[in-house]
């Protein structure tokens, strides 16, 4: 008997209205107090074509991707040998059996609730006959896999607030593939859900909704953006969150401005503009988007304007996989824009990460004056994920950066825009308007002297160029450090991952104890590199690293920033656009290691 | 070439305004553009009406894009923050620095090429969203840091330098800008000073998009025969539709005018334009009328000039977006980051 560990896969047909039938059956089981990993894996379509909808649940919190499906609910014709190839021996199919199908495998157990014929008979209006299919093999789930029914039964009342009259013929579908379910079939399954606590107090939220709730919390005011995949619905729940939060009480006006603007050059054009005129700024986009302003972020790297971007990675290159992940605009980000340019990135790995970077990023933004780019991916950004709940330091105000008032520009001799007064590279900035006779600059994309004035003088730009290396040096001590995983090993081999591969890192090296092979690992979370990470590559003899993209590109940049010996680090890859597993990452670093990778196990369940 | 300080010593008699100004505090560093530049006629008149307005510089933001116009904001207002933006990306920059404050005025000045070519779209949607700003064009119909190219303004009768012939209709941003909505639309002429600085001080007292097209030859490039954008040109062909008079608020209005011949308007902050009208036809709030006699005049090869089209109706860009009326950029922790009992209600609502 399997309990609280099994993946199951809903095949639906785009726009039928399954999302958030299978949402309601993830976040029952989230409320049962067990972790769960629901994901969409959806096409760049709105109607018609296959979409999936995959929920890994895992007791032991270990909710990065699996291969093999336990449980297929089969609701789509289209997909349907592909679907039922999938299926892992043993495993089960869940299908409408109001139609007749040809089910090839004898190795699998088959369920056949007559989902149409059932909805057909309780329901008279097509679009309910349609919606309440969904609805249906939800509450014949419940009953298969000994779900708490009160749970969902209170989940249905909670969405349909307000909306009373929803609630009882959504309860009656649910009942309706419940009732069928435990009257024909010998429920529960050996596969079943237990109630647990192992959620503890964690939330369920997709990353994006936590980005753009943490730009709220950042005291974010303006947001420019242009739709783009997978990153829309940062700006979407920044403007959710700001009707709920930002609303002026006496006036009833608006504390914030959101611009969709007419393409990706005019919504960096429109956070370089705020910025360098005191409000907190920020856009959301996707590599297309970031090739499209690339030239923009050149101009804010030197002439040193604060920036905050959400790249939510897609597969590419070009427009490539639009609704599939990557970790692909790694080397793009870091190196935006032509001649001698670096970029701060934030790597998060799940939405408290999201949550939290993104109040970071405008406190560094604004102390370094500079872009920073917080480096998420479809996975993280348009999956709800398990994880830690929000918390906020309320001691901690707004590190604005340095900012000279008119009090403070009485006191100064000379301003100078671009002068390093402390020597940390980091030089002082105003805002237009600040004072009647002293801080006003020119703010330009052409050399420039300490004054701000315009030069031609190439020692002149040599010093400039050399005092932005040495602010971004200065960086290295401010992004957020790396986060140690097995360091007590003392291993010889190391390994190095970020963003969301962290979500199936732990039951990797679980997987490769088993095998004996012991691996220190550190999560890194932001370039430049601090001294840390060179420290880790240092004191190990080998160093793997894991990354969703085919050009090994975090390593290319560790290899140019941190001259560390090529062949020392080890790629580890997966670029299909699907989120890693934790059995891709064992089997590579068996076989760079020239171990038997068919040893290791296919998947989780088998290993129990 | 670096840029070149001006020496700041002056008469000592020299007028003020009533902030106690003289014209010297409103002039930026010394221009680095040809001898003769219609350009550097658009900054004298630009620090004629700032002085004139009485403006506090502080209180002024100047953008630009990229091209001999758009290096001209050091020329005048040293006192203002500037920004040199990238090419045909001013409007973007504009109208973020709007949103993070509005209480400041902005004058962009844009070229030919920096608007009617790679800067077209943003040109339009900055319009389109009432942008609270003055848009300078300082229109030449050449490119000419890169050695006189024809622009999308060069006219299809005119003939480049070398006697080369353009194949192409030119843009007519005047008349684009009326279509595309912009609330406050004029054309003028570097060399025309009287035109040019009341319709600035109109413009920058007007709330909303207002552009002004002004037609500036480039000597070096674009001032022989045969192109229609030299000084001899516009000088014979250019139509004064309106005179402008600006009446700054409070001040009395002495001038005597026949019955019909002028039309005034308020504007935002209480100061006044009238309109002489040349053409006793024309209707300057009449979008339709506005572009039908720009049209009339380009069939004649003749180009129409002065205040085109005025609409003080529409609302700008904070009020459409509906925004608070205090500066966004002047909020602090208080008044924007929710505290700790509403982040924790966001998370139970998330279990």
């Amino acid at each position: 008997m399997i309990v609280n560990d099994f993946v199951i896969k809903f095949a639906n047909v785009n726009g039928s209205g399954s999302a958030s039938a299978n949402a309601l059956f993830a976040k029952a089981i989230f409320r049962m107090g067990v972790p769960v990993a629901p994901k969409n894996i959806f096409p760049s379509n709105i109607q018609g074509l296959p979409t999936w909808f995959e929920c890994r649940v895992n007791g032991n919190g270990y909710l990065g991707r699996r291969d093999g499906i336990d449980i297929m609910v089969a609701m789509n014709p289209q997909s349907w040998d592909e679907d039922i190839k999938a299926i892992l021996p043993g495993g089960y199919l869940l299908y409408d059996s109001t139609f007749i199908r040809e089910i090839e495998r004898d190795d699998i157990k088959t369920i056949g609730v007559p989902l149409t014929q059932l909805c057909n008979e309780r329901f008279t209006i097509p679009r309910e006959r349609q919606l309440f299919k969904n609805v249906a093999y939800v509450g014949a789930l419940t009953g298969l896999l000994d779900m708490d029914f009160d749970i969902i039964k209170g989940m249905i009342s909670e969405q349909f607030r307000g909306k009373d009259k929803l609630i009882a013929p959504n309860i009656d579908a649910l009942e309706l593939g419940r009732n069928y379910a435990l009257k024909y079939f010998d429920c529960p399954l050996d596969i079943r859900v237990e109630s647990s606590d192992a959620v503890g107090d964690q939330i369920l939220i997709d990353g994006n909704a936590a980005a753009g709730l943490g730009c709220v919390f950042a005291g974010a005011t303006v947001a420019a953006w242009y739709p783009i995949t997978p990153s829309t619905s940062v700006a979407e729940a920044f403007e959710n969150y700001c009707h709920k939060l930002r609303i002026d009480e006496e006036t009833g006006k608006k504390k914030f401005a959101i611009v969709q603007a007419e393409d990706e050059l005019a919504a960096i054009g429109m956070v370089i503009g705020a910025n360098w005129n005191g409000a907190r700024a920020f856009t959301a986009t996707s590599g297309p988007g970031i090739s499209l302003m690339s030239e923009f972020l050149g101009l804010a790297y030197f002439a040193e304007v604060p920036a905050v971007l959400f790249n939510i990675q897609r597969g590419g290159p070009s427009t490539g996989m639009p609704t599939r992940t990557q970790q692909s605009d790694i080397t793009a980000c870091a190196y935006a824009s032509h001649g001698d340019t670096k970029h701060i990135l934030i790597f998060p790995s799940d939405p408290t990460e999201c949550f939290d970077f993104a109040i970071e990023a405008f406190d560094l933004a604004e102390r370094l004056q500079t872009p920073v780019i917080i480096m998420s991916d479809l996975d993280l950004g348009m999956n709800e994920w398990t994880t830690k709940p929000f918390k906020l330091d309320e001691t901690r105000g707004f590190d604005r950066g340095k900012v000279l008032n008119a009090e403070q520009l009485d006191e100064v001799e000379q301003f100078g825009r671009y002068l390093d007064v402390d020597g940390d590279g980091i030089p002082y900035r105003t805002y237009p308007g600040t004072h009647p006779e002293k801080g006003a600059f020119f703010t330009r994309g052409t050399s420039h002297n300490e004054y701000a004035g315009y030069t031609e003088d190439g020692s002149v730009n040599v010093r400039v160029m050399e005092r932005l290396v040495h602010k971004f040096n200065t960086a290295k001590e401010l992004v957020p450090g790396p986060v140690f995983g097995q360091d007590t090993q003392g291993s010889t081999m190391g390994l190095l991952y970020f963003g969301t591969t962290a979500i199936s890192v732990p039951e990797a090296m679980e997987m490769l104890d088993e095998r004996d092979i012991k691996i220190d690992t550190m999560r890194i979370r932001a370039f430049p590199f601090s001294k840390e990470v060179e420290d880790f590559i240092d004191s190990h003899e080998k160093v793997f690293l894991v990354e969703q993209n085919r050009d090994a590109q975090l390593r290319a940049l560790l290899v140019n920033e941190c001259e560390i010996e090529p062949a020392k680090i080890v790629p580890v890859l997966n670029y299909d656009g699907s989120p890693i597993t934790a059995k891709c990452i064992v089997d590579l670093i068996s076989e760079a290691l020239g171990k038997n990778t068919e040893q290791v196990g296919s998947n989780t369940v088998a290993a129990e | 070439m670096s840029y070149i300080a001006k020496p700041k010593f002056h008469h000592p008699n020299l007028p003020r305004n009533s902030l106690g100004l003289t014209r010297r505090d409103y002039e930026g560093a010394m221009s680095t553009l040809c001898a003769g530049c219609g350009h550097d006629s658009v900054s004298a008149a630009i620090v004629e009406a700032c002085f004139e307005l009485n403006l506090p510089a502080h209180k002024l933001a100047k953008m630009s894009g990229i091209g001999c116009s758009s290096k001209t904001p050091t020329y005048f207002l040293s006192k203002s923050h500037g920004f040199n933006s990238v090419h045909g990306r001013m409007p973007s920059v504009a109208t973020g620095a709007n949103l993070a404050n509005n209480e400041l005025k902005y004058i962009g000045v844009s070229g030919d090429g920096d608007t009617a070519s790679i800067g077209f779209g943003q040109f339009a949607h900055a319009v389109r969203r009432q942008v609270d700003m003055l848009y300078i064009v300082e229109n030449n119909g050449t490119y000419g840091l890169t050695k006189g190219q024809f622009s999308a303004t060069n006219d299809r009768v005119s003939l480049g330098r070398k006697g080369q012939k353009n194949a192409f209709d030119s843009i007519d941003l005047a008349a684009m800008a009326i279509q595309l909505g912009a609330s406050f639309v004029g054309r003028g002429f570097s060399g025309d000073k009287e035109q040019l600085v009341p319709m600035i001080k109109a413009a920058l007292s007007h709330k909303g998009f207002a552009f002004i097209d002004v037609i500036s030859p480039c000597v070096t490039f674009n001032n022989h025969n045969g192109s229609t954008k030299s000084f001899e040109f516009f000088r014979d062909n250019e139509r004064s539709i309106t005179a402008t008079d600006y009446i700054a608020p409070r001040e009395a209005i002495t001038a005597e005018y026949e019955e019909g011949s002028v039309i005034d308007v308020t504007l935002h902050d209480s100061s006044r334009v009238r309109l002489r009208k040349l053409d006793a036809n024309y209707d300057p709030s009449d979008s339709a009328a506005a572009l039908q006699h720009i049209m009339k005049h380009e069939e004649l090869g003749e180009v129409a000039t002065g205040l085109l089209y005025l609409n003080v109706e529409d609302t700008e860009l904070k009020e459409k977006m509906d925004m608070v009326n205090v500066p966004l950029n002047s909020l602090g922790v208080a008044e924007l980051r929710p505290d700790n009992n509403k982040l924790e209600s966001i998370n139970k609502s998330l279990r």
